[in-house]
């Protein structure tokens, strides 16, 4: 079956990075989230029902306020509530992160849908992009290269949140509470408080990620909405290698491969569309299988992290 | 670096857990400059103490005069602006981070952004000022031991620390290297730059390197002085009191020449991959202990898991009697092999469990313990359980009782009582005497070596030297996963095999 548009298969690989960059922001954003929290000691399993909770919250506040970056405030705003009910449940003596996390999950995703019933059928302002494709006279490069600002603004986050990590204080000491929790209170430092805060930092990333799904693509807010990308995410961070810019370049390949099924479609090739739809959690499957082994602990893992010990 | 520290007096320190008076009206009097030893054994009260005085605990009673004025230390923030500082027996440094890193990390006014460029040229000024220095560029995960030892007390010193509390420091370090440091710290006492607190249990340190001394037992200070007026034996005796210590164990000639263990061309790895245990062959005869000395962290742990099952080998050999062994539950049985492992509550014991299970993991489901060769007998493992308790006299409420509610020394008698109870063939110990007094030491040496004039194969590895020294008949190496030197008892020497576990031959 040829291909039935002018660019030929070069349509698929510019439909696939256009759609790499779209798809790959609720990605890049929890996955900085979660690195962040689990720099600082703390597993957030939670960060689905966060995504699921953001997108639900900035699609219901764009659409009552008129403004999509409002939108975006209060989604993260609800992000850090949930986060600081993780740290601060999390640092009661004998709760265990990981089943706070599964909590909170089932709550982020139950809460969004019971609130977010009437917010279904209306339809929000969506958030704005940068035609980075308007040199092109073909409008299939045009569209695979409207990149959203928030995508902008995650690509600039990776980088600046590895500064932040090797060269403030506060990067000093997430680490320290991460990978040395003793030497974190023999400084002086509150541990349970560093994480908590890295927890409620990492949730307002992960609720600013969820507005993009709801305000951006697919831009309309429903249940199905996330998918299970606030968990792929999460398994990503373990493969990135707690890097923020490795985080960067992972959720781009996550996004690449959510956007075969449709870029195929674009092509005609609809045929296995929901076989290409489940590459993304195939490709989670085989990147930890991959970076796994019985005989030792992963590297560059924060050391306190219940997984780790 | 010029300030001298401050004179600091302690007065009447008393602190009480629940029913236990760990303190008791303890005093101490710091001397700018001075280098003072704070004797005694576990549980003599010496962590508690300056624990109180960093504002860890909350005393009962007593108080701290720092350079003639009463201080309230509500926490070690306080303390450190007193200018206390404090270096653990474990390390407080990040070991994921650079040497540089670990240093700024505890700075008071550490700002909001750091210029590394400006932090460098500081920590490099003050490393010139200091008698030993470390890259600051390199992550503390590379750094070996001693080196780490000294990045926690350049981290004091860098911070400005003028009255430093020494914890233990040396008990991961080769004599060499601890020697080297307690000298360093020693010069700098004597220039009046610092004060030093040394807490141990060792008299070498004591004697050697400290000009005061105060020694503790069961909470109360039972002695002390000026070091030049004191000999090895008046601190034994305040540290022990009227505690009689029974004779070292008496070693017998054995006969048996048959090869009791035997390990191949063993590698091993670590839980990060890398080789931990590098190509060790060793034999051990029956009627024979083989120590093998080093410091902690060079193998020895994964030596043990791999002999213990708890680790598989990477290649290699083990045989025991000459048949290769797999490690099973029928094999242990069969060739009678019996293991001391290192932190025994963790490592070989359930602590939710009575002591009574504890004592019958080797033999539970044995035709004895069951009936109808299925169903174990509560009474059957509750009558071994009290002869076990009071052959070992293990100090328990009852065989009912929690293991997790005994001290250290009776969860190793526990342990003890269920390996060495039995016909022993081969027995590995790891550190069996770790953390116990005097008395206990004492007692489990003799049954080790009460197990090798029996005719069984010790295989005894321990970061005590001077343990392997008095119960090895060889002594092995191990340095870097290495079996590195070999020495018989009649020629082993302290000196050279301190050298060897610094690979410094």
């Amino acid at each position: 079956m040829p291909p039935a548009t002018d660019l030929g298969w070069w349509g698929v690989v510019i439909a696939v990075l256009g759609g790499a960059a779209r798809v790959s922001t609720p990605y890049l954003f929890v996955s900085l989230g979660e690195t962040l929290t689990e720099k600082s000691g703390r597993v957030n399993l939670g960060l689905e029902g966060t995504l699921v909770m953001g997108a639900m919250s900035a699609y219901a506040v764009a659409y009552l306020s008129g403004s999509p970056w409002l939108g975006v405030l209060v989604a993260g705003a609800a992000g850090a509530a949930f986060g600081l009910l993780h740290g601060g449940v999390s640092t009661l003596p004998r709760v265990n992160d990981i089943a706070v996390g599964i909590a909170l999950f089932l709550l982020g995703t139950g809460l969004a849908f019971y609130l977010g019933k009437p917010f279904i059928e209306p339809v929000a302002p969506r958030l704005p992009h940068v035609a980075l494709g308007a040199w092109s006279a073909s409008p299939q490069i045009r569209a695979a290269l409207e990149v959203n600002a928030l995508f902008v603004v995650g690509a600039v986050l990776a980088p600046l949140l590895l500064w932040g990590l090797g060269h403030t204080r506060w990067g000093l000491v997430v680490r320290t509470a991460g990978d040395n929790a003793d030497a974190a209170k023999a400084l002086g430092y509150s541990v349970g408080a560093v994480r908590t805060l890295s927890t409620m930092a990492g949730g307002f990333l992960a609720g600013v990620g969820g507005s993009f799904l709801s305000l951006y693509y697919p831009g309309t807010w429903n249940e199905g909405l996330s998918s299970g990308q606030g968990l792929m995410a999460i398994a990503l961070v373990i493969f990135a290698r707690w890097n923020p810019i490795h985080c960067f370049w992972v959720s781009l390949l996550f996004g690449g491969a959510t956007a075969l099924g449709p870029a195929l479609q674009s092509v005609g090739i609809a045929s296995n569309y929901y076989l290409y739809g489940a590459a993304p959690y195939v490709l989670t499957l085989i990147l930890l299988i991959a970076s796994s082994s019985p005989r030792h602990a992963l590297a560059g893992a924060p050391s306190e992290l219940t997984i780790s010990k | 670096m010029t300030e001298a520290p401050p004179a600091v007096e302690v007065l009447g320190m008393t602190k009480r857990f629940g029913d236990l008076l760990a303190l008791d009206g303890v005093s101490l009097a710091l001397a700018p400059g001075s280098f003072h030893a704070v004797l005694g054994e576990n549980g003599a009260g010496k962590s508690t103490l300056v624990k109180c005085i960093m504002g860890y605990h909350r005393p009962d009673a007593g108080r701290v005069l720092v350079g003639g004025r009463e201080w309230a230390i509500g926490n070690p923030r306080q303390a450190h602006r007193l200018g206390f500082g404090m270096v653990y027996q474990h390390f407080t440094l990040v070991p994921s981070m650079t040497v540089a890193e670990n240093l700024v990390l505890g700075a008071e006014d550490l700002p909001a952004v750091i210029r590394w460029d400006e932090e460098r040229a500081k920590i490099d000024a003050f490393q010139r000022r200091m008698p030993f220095a470390i890259d600051p560029a390199r992550p503390v995960a590379t750094l070996a031991a001693g080196e780490k030892q000294k990045l926690e007390i350049l981290k004091q010193l860098f911070l400005g620390r003028r009255i430093l509390i020494l914890d233990e420091p040396t008990s991961v370090l080769t004599p060499d290297e601890a020697d080297q440091i307690l000298k360093a710290m020693r010069e700098l006492t004597e220039e009046h730059r610092l004060t030093v607190v040394l807490i141990t249990h060792k008299f070498r340190e004591a004697l050697g390197f400290a000009r005061e001394v105060t020694v503790l037992r069961a909470g109360r200070r039972v002695g002390g002085g000026l070091v030049k007026d004191l000999t090895r034996d008046d601190l034994a005796r305040m540290m022990i009191g009227s505690a009689s210590i029974p004779d070292p164990a008496a070693r017998q000639a054995t006969a048996s020449r048959a090869i009791g263990l035997e390990v191949e061309s063993l590698n091993v790895l670590n839980d990060k991959g890398t080789v931990a245990v590098r190509d060790a062959s060793l034999r051990v005869h029956a009627g024979e202990i083989v120590g093998v000395a080093g410091v902690s962290g060079n193998g020895q742990r994964e030596l043990v898991e791999v002999l213990a099952r708890q680790r598989e080998p990477a290649s290699g050999a083990i045989r025991v009697g000459g048949a290769v062994y797999a490690r099973t539950r029928a094999e242990m049985r069969r060739h009678r092999v019996f293991v001391l492992t290192d932190e025994p509550l963790r490592n070989a014991c359930v602590r939710t469990m009575s002591v009574a299970e504890n004592l019958a993991f080797r033999n539970f489901d044995d035709r004895r313990n069951t009936i109808g060769g299925w169903l174990v007998s509560r009474r059957a493992l509750r009558a071994q359980a009290r002869a076990l308790i009071e052959r070992y006299r293990i100090r328990t409420p009852g065989p009912q009782a929690r293991l997790e509610t005994l001290s250290g020394g009776n969860v190793q008698r526990t342990v003890l009582a269920r390996e060495l109870s039995e016909d022993v063939a081969v027995l590995i110990a790891q550190n069996p005497c770790a953390g116990l007094d005097f008395a206990a030491t004492a007692e489990i040496r003799a049954r080790i070596m009460g197990a090798r004039n029996a005719g069984a194969a010790v295989l005894l590895i321990s970061e005590d030297l001077d343990e392997l020294l008095e119960l090895a008949d060889r002594i092995v190496v191990m340095f870097e996963g290495r079996l590195v030197h070999e020495t018989s008892r009649e020629t082993a020497d302290a000196h050279t095999i301190g050298h060897y576990m610094a690979s410094q031959p």
